[in-house]
């Protein structure tokens, strides 16, 4: 079937089986291999993106049920050379470890400033409850947010 | 993990997915958020022919007063009925045990109606619509019925749906100021709950304590027999047939219960 959806502001039309997942036409057909394939069960959230702005889990959405929608990975945050605050913040904070949960994590506090943009650390960590680290670095991962956060009000 | 091949057919209006489910029969099934369907298709639980995907149906995504009761389209997500002002000031059970379902992703994708149709006896807002004595409607090819959810849910995955038939709206009635509570046990925050139990004003209902959500009827008789909260949790087990499973025994899912309920009823009562 044919889809037609926006990946980080650029068309992206393809011919593709109907029960492809949204995750494998981001990485295997738009070439975009930041956002990682982990548990494939939408336990772990490696494989969040934005769905029109909100956090999804792209191996539990068909491609189909994206078309004519916009979506936003990790490759799509930076904008002219310059990190998305959120990106900037974990550098500074060093939000990372294996960085394999990263971008998930990265597009999961991008939804949840959007959602809310002063969260406490409470809200940080419950908004987080879909995303697994296997390094177990939540600490630096929350501070990134609420560093994130901070910036931006 | 991908699904086997089937055929996606995008439905356009709640009268075009009854008349593609009409013209596919069994081998077709309804998608809406996909978080019950679409992970049991990947493990090959599940392996429908036509996949009628409900995503477009924006009318049919909406929480209203309706006077007497709320009425909440079949594909409200549940992240719209978290935050949904009305429900948090009428139903404020059902706004918070919405919250409670899987974490911000699914609920950026699951409806309330999809739940509900799914009938997986360990999903959290089935028992809260139990406890809430909710009326559900489903339109078929020729017409509208109500369906008390009392008599909705027959067995594990199973419903009082009618082959095609689809479920278009639930209606809620308010519980004027009536006590509630949601108490759900998991091992991680996103996971099904072991146990869950909601409760509003004198209706208590289960969740994961047997191939349905059921009431928890002898916990309601006692308390309309007068017991204590403490009392009438010595009787959440009755008449319910938990599971064994990888997580929980079906021992310790029968002394959760009593632990939970006894939680739930005290939480409505300062609350009532």
């Amino acid at each position: 079937m044919k889809v037609d959806l926006t990946v980080n502001g650029r068309q992206i039309t393809a011919d593709v089986e109907d029960r492809m997942l949204l995750v494998h036409l981001l990485r295997d057909v738009a070439d975009l291999t930041a956002t990682n394939i982990g548990c494939d069960t939408t336990s772990c959230g490696a494989c969040t993106v934005l769905l029109d702005g909100e956090s999804v889990k792209s191996c539990t959405v068909l491609a189909a049920q994206a078309s004519g929608h916009e979506v936003t990975t990790v490759e799509g945050l930076a904008s002219n050379g310059t990190m998305h605050p959120v990106q900037q913040a974990f550098h500074e904070e060093h939000g990372l470890q294996c960085g394999f949960c990263t971008p998930g994590m990265v597009m999961a506090i991008v939804s949840l400033l959007r959602e809310n943009p002063h969260p406490t650390e409470e809200q940080v960590r419950t908004g987080l409850e879909g995303n697994l680290c296997r390094c177990t670095g939540y600490h630096n991962i929350v501070r990134a947010a609420l560093a994130a956060a901070e910036v931006s009000s | 993990m991908i699904p086997s091949s089937f055929t996606y057919k995008r439905a356009g209006s709640a009268e075009e997915a009854c008349d593609l489910a009409a013209e596919y029969g069994e081998d077709a099934k309804f998608l809406a958020g996909g978080h019950s369907l679409l992970p049991l298709m990947k493990l090959r639980l599940a392996a429908p022919g036509v996949i009628i995907d409900l995503g477009g149906l924006r009318d049919l995504s909406y929480v209203t007063d309706q006077g007497s009761y709320i009425a909440i389209g079949a594909l409200t997500r549940h992240h719209d009925v978290q935050h949904s002002d009305l429900l948090a000031r009428e139903v404020p059970l059902l706004a918070h045990a919405a919250g409670q379902v899987g974490d911000p992703q699914v609920r950026h994708r699951g409806t309330i109606g999809g739940s509900v149709a799914h009938a997986d006896p360990a999903s959290d807002l089935p028992a809260v619509l139990l406890a809430l004595d909710a009326t559900l409607v489903a339109r078929g090819a020729d017409s509208t019925r109500e369906i008390p959810i009392g008599e909705f849910f027959q067995s594990l995955f199973e419903t009082a749906l009618e082959p095609g038939e689809l479920l278009t709206e639930i209606r809620v009635p308010k519980p004027a100021g009536a006590g509630w509570s949601f108490q759900k046990f998991t091992q991680r925050a996103i996971d099904w709950a072991i146990v869950g139990v909601a409760a509003q004003g004198g209706r208590v209902a289960l969740v994961s304590m047997g191939g349905t959500p059921l009431r928890a009827a002898a916990v309601e008789a006692a308390l309309a027999g007068g017991a204590s909260p403490a009392e009438a949790a010595e009787h959440a087990a009755e008449g319910t047939s938990a599971a064994s499973d990888i997580r929980a025994s079906r021992e310790y899912r029968e002394h959760l219960a009593r632990v939970l309920v006894s939680r739930a009823l005290t939480e409505s009562a300062a609350r009532a």
